[in-house]
């Protein structure tokens, strides 16, 4: 081994000019990389994780909402870098045939299940499958998966009945978690505890959960990556009130939390603190939510592509950003944001800020100002957060200014989804939304006529169905060349840009707010989400 | 005949007992009932939450949901489950922790009990304290001043106190922890367990009886004032006792009747309603577990929490007429 009592020494001498650099380091900024000289990672230590709400489960197999602690525990076949090249996890090699049908992937040697077993091919077949049918993206991910083979423990073969595109960024731990098939073999994957205290071939094993409070993982010693992990533990930590989670990163009770876990105004203030540092990258498998309005075009008035017109024209998106995200946000009249840079489309909507333009809209499309200047009035929900708040009562001056009245009606999320989703009961709602690794299974759902479910939050809410972007997305699905797609998906944004069936607005600047003794948190492109394997601290 | 004798050997406390014990029943199932039927008028379910919080969901996926939870059963099938799991005293499987209720509230409720009953009892004795302090020296400016401070701590919010004291002594001083009811992950025993549970808990619990203090403080302020006026005290002062005496021996036990009254319908309110305080110091007791399961449509775990609470407020108010009893015997035998 290379652990030998020379490098604890070496390591320790890190420790201390580390633990000496911050006076020198306060001036370091946000995202800037090797501001401090890493050395050589340190073992040991405990790290403290804030957690905005607690995961329903540990285990993502079923439920997406898991996936924050996750991929800890249980892994994947492949890992991404920051850039989305796929690295073996769970899978030393793999090949796909020209034709995209046929994936072949040589898995990990020497692997264990926290209980002891040996990972094989069986355990991968099984995760796939029941991934095919229980995972709400699983479902479209492996929709054309028609066999898994495994010739020996060592290899699996997956046989597609048309190609998706999209289907080796989905083997992450995170969105297609490879489960032990002895303890799944009998029963409902979905009442199996193994979600709530999950055996995988992760880095940490499951150690305790108090409910509403804190999850303990503990360092696996027999991980197959030695000498990782480096952290002996790590504690997540549930803190649901956004002040107190301020207070966390200032007192220096929490090491790292992510996805701006502070209130926005409370950014520039932590940002100043020598002992913490603000960093962008880990965003590129999850990037950034798009922060939208989605009309209901069922309505009447909302139905007229000219009135969503005149609407767009009422949006000044960098006025939101500065005034509603503290300047913790971007721009962006896409469904597709900017971290997702294969597909983003950054061309300007066509309908800039011009309340003159939207006023003439209104006007000719036969809504005059009544008495009181108003033309009709609009509902807008949104789920009742702080900075929803501000944002819907920004679009009430707005969109007021043009002679549009809106009530904005605030509520918690399973109002929403009922109101919005179910009984249709709404005109405008503002939502966040998910990209997600690909625009297939994060875009694709919003506009494809196909998917106006009732019932399910996240389909189609707005009615929207254009044969021409529905044909667009069906083909997107299927293409193989990676420029034809790209292709595809800029032409699907410029239609729904042009038709406004929703009004992209921003995309929240998303920081992973770090302690500076933590290191090596966000070197994969799933960043906090990711395994851990190589986080590490500098002190104990 | 041969019952009232029983009843009278027994003790008047028995009876108070008694009596409490035979209207239970009916109103805790009542509270069940009704508590059912209210949580059905929210709009949307757990599973709508579920899906919401799960960034996806396919009509499969939801359907399978609402099998899993009991919820595409129709209601009256619900309430009938329900009903028929609770004869059983089972309180369900929360929709949110996939755990059985009551492990949930067992495991939330020591911890509530230790900050609910700490802030009581810290704003009882702080109350007479303060209350007796004012009685006495009413009208001097010690008495005054008193009151008005008090009078600034009646009207400012909790929540906010609280953020105060974690900005004083947790971010700036580092006297205290800002949040948890214990270090995470430590096994630590005895004393330095003591001391860590009290380092975590005297902050939440001040912030949460400041309130109650100063409502204690002016009710026995107000009732010993008229205490003090009645003849059995002139009687006391004339014997020549010392004024604490006269307070401790005389005049206390009737000032701490209203005391009594109002602090067992406190608790009843603190049991479920310490929510913000809980939030704001991250306490993890049994107002943010309710408040976590509402968001959630957690209703299993709602109802259970209800049901504790109903529970807990018959056996409080039953224990008040005790105490009541005791303070002044009066009561129990008109």
């Amino acid at each position: 081994m290379a652990f030998g009592t020379n490098i604890s020494r070496r390591r320790f001498v890190v420790g201390l000019s580390a633990a000496a650099l911050p006076i020198g380091l306060s001036a370091g900024r946000a995202g800037e990389q090797g501001s401090i000289p890493d050395g050589e990672p340190r073992r040991g230590g405990t790290m403290t994780f804030l957690l905005p709400y607690e995961p329903p489960f540990l285990l993502s197999l079923f439920n997406p909402a898991s996936l924050v602690l996750s991929a800890k525990m249980t892994e994947g076949l492949l890992e991404f870098d920051r850039s989305m090249t796929p690295r073996g996890q769970l899978a030393t090699d793999w090949t796909v045939s020209p034709d995209g049908l046929t994936y072949r992937f040589a898995l990990r040697r020497g692997v264990r299940w926290h209980d002891g077993r040996d990972f094989t091919s069986a355990d991968v077949a099984f995760s796939l499958r029941t991934l095919k049918k229980v995972h709400p993206r699983g479902r479209l991910t492996f929709a054309n998966l028609a066999e898994i083979a495994t010739p020996n423990d060592h290899s699996v073969v997956l046989r597609l009945t048309r190609p998706t595109p999209f289907l080796l960024p989905a083997l992450s731990a995170e969105e297609s978690p490879i489960v032990p098939y002895h303890v799944y073999r009998d029963g409902d994957p979905l009442a199996n505890p193994n979600a709530l205290s999950p055996i995988g071939t992760g880095p940490f094993k499951f150690g305790e959960w108090s409910r509403g409070n804190y999850v303990i993982l503990e360092r696996n010693p027999d991980y197959w990556d030695p000498p990782r992990p480096y952290l002996d533990r790590i504690v997540a930590r549930v803190i649901s009130d956004p002040q107190q989670r301020s207070v966390a990163f200032e007192t220096g009770t929490a090491d790292v939390g992510y996805r701006t876990p502070v209130p926005l105004r409370d950014v520039e203030r932590l940002r100043q603190l020598p002992t913490l540092e603000f960093e962008t990258a880990g965003y590129t498998y999850s990037p950034p939510n798009i922060t939208c309005i989605e009309f209901n075009l069922d309505n009447p008035h909302l139905g007229r592509i000219e009135i969503r017109q005149a609407i767009a024209h009422m949006i000044d998106r960098d006025k939101i950003a500065e005034v509603v995200y503290f300047g913790q946000a971007v721009a962006c009249p896409s469904p597709i944001v900017p971290e997702l840079a294969a597909f983003h489309d950054s061309s300007p909507s066509p309908y800039p800020f011009d309340p003159d333009a939207a006023a003439k809209l209104l006007d000719d499309a036969g809504y005059p100002r009544n008495r009181d200047g108003m033309r009709f009035s609009l509902t807008l929900d949104y789920p009742a957060d702080e900075t929803f708040h501000h944002l819907a009562a920004f679009l009430r001056v707005m969109l007021g200014r043009a002679g549009i009245w809106v009530k904005t009606r605030g509520q918690d999320i399973g109002s929403q989804a009922r109101r919005v989703y179910t009984d249709r009961a709404f005109d405008m709602q503002l939502a966040s939304l998910s990209n997600l690794f690909d625009p297939a299974i994060g875009v694709q759902r919003l506009f494809w006529s196909k998917n106006y479910v009732k019932g399910v939050p996240f389909s189609n809410a707005t009615h929207y169905g254009n044969p021409l972007v529905d044909k667009l997305l069906e083909d997107q699905a299927v293409e193989t060349d990676p420029a034809r797609r790209v292709a595809q998906w800029r032409e699907i944004q410029r239609i729904i840009l042009h038709e406004v069936p929703d009004l992209n607005l921003v995309m929240p600047r998303w920081y992973t707010i770090a302690n500076r003794r933590l290191k090596g948190h966000s070197d994969t492109a799933d960043g906090l989400e990711g395994n851990l394997a190589h986080a590490y601290l500098v002190e104990k | 005949m041969i019952k009232d004798h029983v009843m009278k050997r027994a003790g008047p406390w028995l009876r108070v007992v008694a009596g409490s014990a035979s209207f239970a029943l009916p109103t805790i199932l009542g509270i069940v009932i009704l508590n059912f039927l209210f949580l059905q008028l929210l709009p949307g379910d757990a599973v709508d939450v579920l899906a919401m919080r799960s960034g996806s969901a396919t009509v499969e996926s939801i359907s399978a949901l609402r099998v899993q939870t009991g919820l595409d059963q129709p209601l009256s099938g619900q309430l009938a489950a329900y009903l028929s799991r609770l004869a059983h005293f089972d309180l369900g499987v929360s929709t949110q922790y996939h755990l059985p209720v009551a492990d949930i509230i067992a495991a939330r409720l020591p911890d509530t009990l230790l900050l609910v009953g700490g802030a009581l009892g810290l704003a009882v004795v702080l109350g007479l304290l303060l209350g007796s302090v004012m009685a006495s020296l009413a009208g001097r400016w010690i008495d005054r001043m008193l009151s008005g401070l008090l009078m600034l701590i009646y009207s400012t919010p909790g929540f906010w106190i609280g953020l105060m004291m974690i900005l004083l002594f947790s971010v700036k001083l580092g006297l205290f922890p800002s949040a948890g009811s214990a270090t995470i992950g430590t096994r630590l025993s005895g004393l330095a367990a003591l001391y860590d549970k009290a380092a975590h808990l005297i902050m939440p619990m001040t912030a949460l009886s400041l309130f109650y203090t100063a409502v204690y403080a002016r009710l026995v302020r107000a009732t010993m004032i008229d205490v003090l006026r009645q003849d059995f005290i002139l009687a006391a002062r004339a014997k020549g006792l010392h004024p604490v005496t006269l307070i401790r021996r005389h005049a206390i036990r009737n000032a701490l009747i209203p005391v009594v009254t109002v602090a067992g319908i406190h608790l009843g309110n603190l049991l479920g309603g310490a929510v913000v305080v809980e939030t704001v110091f991250g306490w993890p007791g049994m107002g943010r577990l309710a408040f976590d399961a509402l968001l959630s449509r957690d209703f299993p775990v709602l109802l259970g929490v209800l049901l504790l609470s109903s529970i807990l407020v018959v056996a409080v108010n039953a224990l008040a007429d005790v105490l009541l009893g005791w303070l002044d015997p009066r009561i129990l035998t008109e």
